[in-house]
């Protein structure tokens, strides 16, 4: 159980995807702007990413390491990738609109996201079990949401601030990123004084 | 439009990183030494040279409806190619770039050249732009990684420097100084650059990888073309 706990706290806190690890910037710079839409991106990408993490880890253990096609990974995980979110949007459209709505403009933005690749492979070179590996998606996931939020109140405040010409926009928006970063470095060291081992 | 200015666009005018703004994910993670940068830079130029060319020689087969699989399935294999070799010959790359090596897959680089050029130019033209984008791409990387090293570690690849040596910053090596050398930088191209960069928030729907949403009916690519032919 420990082992667990260390996992998911460390994936969301101390590796944060966007804020250390610098995974699916795109999404965190281009939907960071409204929280709304902040919380729906980081659905999705949940979702996505525990989706994919259930179908590339068998995938991985079962099919290509046993066959000698270890070389395959980068190739059949994006394809896998790529299917399954075409294939979540079909499902949710017909059985869960609602849902759909709500998920449904993010959903096609997440198929070249690094950060869902990344944890997949991730998962496979840190040689998790399938528990683990669902459980470091469900914290990679989170500590997303939890950078896109936090960021978005952020953001919120800089809409009026005073910034010098060639700041605004993106500039200024990496700065702000760089202080929420500096944040996230406070929890270095955290899990492992925690939990001893 | 000549061959040279094609070639030079992706240094300047164009630059990928610090104009079009693609590829942020690499660029910061990678920027932390200057090797690291000249192999994530030699890697991606590379994997964007293969796939441009044959994009390019196939642009009359591949049919339009299902362009990006084709493209993706293309880039990966190339992606891969360059990962072995890279693991074969260069093993000490391949440690520090880890995981960043076979995320050139999803370089938004990489498939937006194939989008917005390579698929409607000929071979050659396909080959000089990969060249001038994949030298940009380089370009800004090494300028980021230079800041990172000499005053985040007080060493220029791998030398020490006397009096920086001694009074490093070393948060700018750590992932908030990625963000924060990446902010100065784009503001310095802002304030001094001669081609103004679109004074619009950076967003996924300026990201030629969006494609998906212009396929979902959001349009997302219109504008990078739109900047492609006003550049032209």
């Amino acid at each position: 159980m420990t082992t667990f706990i260390v996992i998911l706290l460390s994936a969301v806190f101390v590796n944060n995807y966007v804020l250390t690890r610098f995974l699916g910037i795109c999404p965190f710079l281009g939907v960071s702007k409204k929280l709304d839409s902040a919380v729906g991106m980081s659905l999705a990408v949940i979702f996505v990413m525990l989706m994919a993490t259930a179908a590339t880890w068998p995938i991985q253990t079962f099919l290509l390491t046993p066959n000698n096609l270890d070389y395959l990974q980068t190739i059949v995980f994006i394809l896998v990738i790529a299917a399954l979110v075409q294939l979540v949007e079909i499902v949710l459209k017909r059985y869960v609109p609602s849902l759909h709505q709500s998920l449904g403009v993010y959903l096609p933005l997440i198929t070249t996201n690094c950060a869902v690749l990344g944890v997949t492979i991730l998962n496979i070179t840190e040689n998790y079990t399938f528990a683990e590996s669902m459980v470091n998606s469900l914290g990679s996931g989170l500590g997303f949401m939890l950078a896109m939020v936090m960021f978005s109140g952020v953001r919120s405040k800089l809409e009026g601030a005073d910034i010098p010409e060639s700041f605004k926009g993106l500039p200024v928006t990496l700065v702000a990123a760089s202080i929420t970063s500096l944040s996230f470095l406070g929890f270095g060291g955290v899990v492992e004084n925690m939990f001893p081992v | 439009m000549n061959k040279l200015q094609n070639f030079s666009k992706g240094l300047i005018k164009e630059n990928p990183v610090l104009v079009l703004v693609l590829g942020t994910c690499p660029t910061l993670a990678t920027s932390t030494s200057i090797i690291n940068a000249l192999g994530m830079g030699a890697a991606a130029t590379v994997v964007l040279l293969c796939s441009n060319i044959v994009i390019s020689a196939l642009r009359k087969i591949i049919p339009d409806k299902v362009r990006i699989p084709c493209y993706i399935v293309l880039i990966a294999g190339f992606v891969t190619m360059v990962q072995m070799l890279v693991k074969a010959f260069a093993p000490a790359l391949d440690e520090s770039l880890g995981i960043y090596l076979p995320l050139i897959v999803v370089n938004c680089i990489i498939l937006g050249r194939a989008e917005m050029f390579a698929n409607k130019n000929t071979v050659p033209d396909a080959a000089i732009d990969a060249l001038g984008m994949g030298a940009g791409f380089t370009l800004a990387l090494l300028a980021m990684a230079t800041i990172r090293e000499v005053f985040g570690n007080g060493t220029f690849l791998g030398m020490e420097i006397p009096v920086l040596a001694q009074n490093k910053i070393s948060i700018l090596t750590m992932a908030p100084g990625g963000f924060f050398v990446f902010g100065i930088l784009i503001a310095l191209v802002n304030k001094f650059g001669k081609y103004k960069p679109k004074k619009k928030d950076f967003g996924c729907e300026d990201c030629p990888q969006a494609d998906g949403c212009a396929m979902a009916g959001k349009g997302g690519c219109a504008d990078a073309e739109r900047a492609e032919v006003t550049a032209q």
